[in-house]
């Protein structure tokens, strides 16, 4: 179908041969068109979501493309769209359908930890996000990933940040006891750092790291799974060679400071911060280990889900757009000010810029750029939850027979995401797998057991 | 003579704080110069790096800080960002609810206790193993089953400040002296009024005892307690501020720990003083 094409192009091909739209010769081929015309930027959300409704209302009363062609033809586009206007209120029309099922509870709960990757959480207070689809969100700073998990747990926040792999874990009750978790959006991807303390600036190659010892914020994270695989890539054993410690990020910075600890692969503003301070250099940024690698979701039971679907319609649709908005760079400066202030991250605005923009010191004397270095895209592509299950597996975090598929899909809403994605004029991917290449590697989310057996080093079970 | 004594105190007391200050002033100066850098990357880093200063705040920081918050101590920015008015006030709040908990709970207990040998006998054991446990480590299992942080960090309160109080209650309950009990038997004075008007007077002051050291307790444990739960509170400020890094905050922080744990020590210590008598 080509709803999201401009129906007011005058030009625009009426055949139906080979696909909907009759300019391309297979409908696959049509779908991948339409993504790529979609990934195009629309000046704002408003105008995203006015875009599907003014197309919708013009096809609706010119039914035959012919007769609506003529008409475009001989008034020009924009004209039209004014008189429609005119008569048939397209603003209203445009905040109903933003709008959809009135939410069940309008006062929620949402619990972040103070790192950038919460940003598209944060920033949709003092930014607006939650208020424009009809929400009261209080974002409540939380101590720790165990504390924000049995807070979510206990029903005291609605929904929660929380790192990619731990609804996975939640769900599959390691750690806790198992309660249905679901991701109906990625956080963030990309943004974090492997810092070591400035004593090592001339131990940059791993195989030299033997014994040193080195933080990870949880171990259900990406963090840990990323950490491993590196040193892993390197030939050191991750359980054996050096040690890992679960280190809550604050914690991270004063520790290298007083080198109880050679580095970590942490969250960013936390490396950030370590070099703003003095104390650390960026080794290396997560990005150079897998572009594109999931970090922190935003989360919600099952149990919410089912009760409330309609705020948690809205809550996803909040953080879509806010991860949309997020995703550009030219509003990076902006977000790093919003999310600054002692109610939200409470770090200074420098360390969050030099994140969020990608220009940033590197601890040994350098300016770097690399607007990737944090990115925003909210798609929870399943493969990454098979990806992160497979290292579950191959660290001995989970053990025997493992149905990557059935999990990753009941915990990363991919198929419901899409679906909103769409309804809000966004550009979702058409599949919810796909593979990537983690340092070099391809993993192929179809063959997750052969992937695990052709790694050498892994926890012997 | 004695005020000569308050007087000389005074003047040492002052004088050890001028020390310290100085101490902390010099010790914190800073390294200087360090190594050049393009002002590009200067506008990147932190002070620390670029002028050499020191991590530890000096005590003028620390001054203009609490300067700064005491002139507006009840702002409130949302569910993340108070006045530590504000947060001091939760901590309060906190101890007072969980601690008045434990007053009834541990004062009629310890009454039944110190009355009761046989009570007292089979207790024991319990009160025993009980007693020494961190009070924190009753927190995962709070969260837990409570299922509330805030109920939780109440809950670990009522449970380290209720025995000292129990035990101090049972031994002054205990310790009242035989005569006294004797001479309101023969005067065929009944249980409860005999408990109301010859023991409760009598053990008062080891009660308040007792109650002086819970509620020093209690105001240890809600800073870490909170400092595990965050929210709101003095313990999750303290937190908050750690997770910026921002030690200047932390110590003022300590200080007004300090003050109000000693606000509320001098506060039973002034009840203890009123139910004393001599004999």
């Amino acid at each position: 179908m080509s709803t999201f094409d401009d129906p007011f192009d005058a030009g625009r091909k009426l055949s139906r041969a080979g696909c909907a739209c009759g300019q391309h010769r297979s409908a696959t081929e049509h779908d991948q068109a339409a993504l790529a015309l979609r990934c195009e930027p629309v000046a704002s959300t408003e105008a995203r979501y006015e875009g599907v409704v003014a197309s919708a209302v013009m096809r609706a009363m010119f039914p035959k493309d012919a007769a609506r062609r003529a008409f475009l033809k001989s008034v020009g586009a924009s004209t039209a769209l004014a008189a429609i206007s005119q008569f048939f209120p397209l603003k209203t029309a445009t905040e109903a359908f933003a709008e959809s099922g009135a939410p069940e509870k309008k006062d929620l709960k949402v619990g972040f930890i103070p790192i950038t990757c919460a940003t598209p959480i944060i920033m949709a207070a003092p930014l607006g996000f939650y208020a424009r689809h009809g929400l009261n969100v209080e974002v409540v700073k939380t101590a720790g990933w165990a504390v924000i998990r049995d807070k979510t747990i206990n029903k005291e926040y609605d929904a929660a940040h929380m790192l990619a792999p731990m609804p996975i874990a939640i769900s599959l009750g390691l750690g806790a006891q198992a309660i249905p978790f679901a991701v109906p959006a990625i956080e963030n991807i990309n943004g974090q750092g492997i810092t070591l303390a400035m004593k090592h600036k001339d131990k940059r190659d791993p195989k030299d790291w033997k014994g040193m010892k080195f933080a990870i914020p949880f171990d259900y994270s990406m963090h840990n799974y990323l950490l491993r695989y590196y040193l892993a890539e390197h030939g050191l054993d991750p359980d054996t060679d050096v040690q890992l410690r679960s280190v809550p990020p604050p914690e991270m910075v004063a520790n290298l400071r007083a080198e109880n600890i050679d580095g970590f692969l942490a969250p960013d503003n936390i490396c950030q911060r370590a070099i703003y301070d003095g104390v650390g250099f960026m080794h290396l940024l997560s990005k150079e280990i897998w572009d594109g690698h999931p970090c922190c979701s935003f989360a919600a039971s099952r149990e919410f889900i089912t009760g409330s679907p309609n705020s948690f319609a809205a809550l996803t649709r909040a953080i879509l757009d806010a991860t949309a908005y997020a995703s550009k760079a030219e509003h990076r400066k902006q977000i790093a000010e919003a999310i600054a202030p002692a109610n939200y991250i409470n770090a200074p605005v420098t360390v969050l810029e030099q994140v969020l923009t990608g220009t940033y010191a590197d601890g040994l004397g350098g300016v770097k750029t690399d607007a990737k270095r944090v990115d925003f895209d909210p798609f929870p592509w399943q493969s990454f939850a098979v990806w992160m299950l497979t290292q579950m597996k191959r660290w001995g975090q989970v053990k025997g027979d493992v149905d990557y598929k059935s999990i990753a899909e009941q915990v990363y809403l991919a198929t419901d995401t899409r679906k909103t994605m769409a309804e809000m004029g966004l550009a979702p991917p058409a599949s919810s797998y796909k593979s990537f290449a983690v340092m070099g590697k391809t993993f192929d989310p179809a063959a997750p057991e052969d992937y695990l057996n052709s790694f050498k080093i892994r926890k012997s079970s | 003579m004695t005020s000569s004594l308050r007087l000389r105190a005074a003047i040492v007391s002052i004088a050890l704080f001028a020390a310290f200050i100085g101490v902390w002033h010099i010790a914190t100066r800073g390294t200087g110069a360090v190594a050049s850098m393009s002002p590009e990357y200067a506008r990147l880093m932190g002070l620390t790096a670029t002028a050499g200063k020191s991590a530890m705040p000096g005590p003028l920081d620390v001054g203009a800080k609490l300067w700064e918050h005491l002139q507006r101590p009840f702002y409130d920015n949302g569910p993340n960002d108070k006045g530590l008015g504000i947060q001091l006030g939760y901590s309060i709040a906190r101890v007072g609810l969980g601690y008045l908990l434990a007053v009834i709970v541990a004062i009629p207990l310890g009454f039944l206790i110190g009355m009761s040998p046989l009570i007292n006998r089979a207790l024991d054991p319990f009160i025993q193993i009980l007693k020494p446990i961190s009070p924190l480590a009753w927190m995962p299992l709070a969260l837990y089953t409570i299922k509330d942080s805030g109920l939780s960090a109440i809950f670990v309160i009522f449970i380290c400040s209720v025995w000292p109080m129990l035990l101090n209650t049972a031994f002054g309950v205990a310790a009242v002296r035989k005569e006294w009990i004797n001479v309101a038997r023969t005067l065929e004075v009944g249980t409860l009024r005999r408990a109301f008007t010859v023991i409760l007077p009598a053990a008062a002051p080891t009660i308040l005892t007792g109650m002086r050291i819970s509620i020093g307790i209690a105001w240890l444990v809600i800073v870490a307690a909170e400092m595990l739960v965050g929210g709101t509170g003095i313990g999750y400020f303290v937190w908050n501020e750690w997770n910026n890094l921002s030690i200047t905050n932390v110590i003022i922080a300590i200080l007004l720990i300090g003050m109000v744990g000693m606000l509320l020590d001098q506060i039973l210590a002034r009840f203890t003083r009123m139910v004393t008598f001599p004999e």
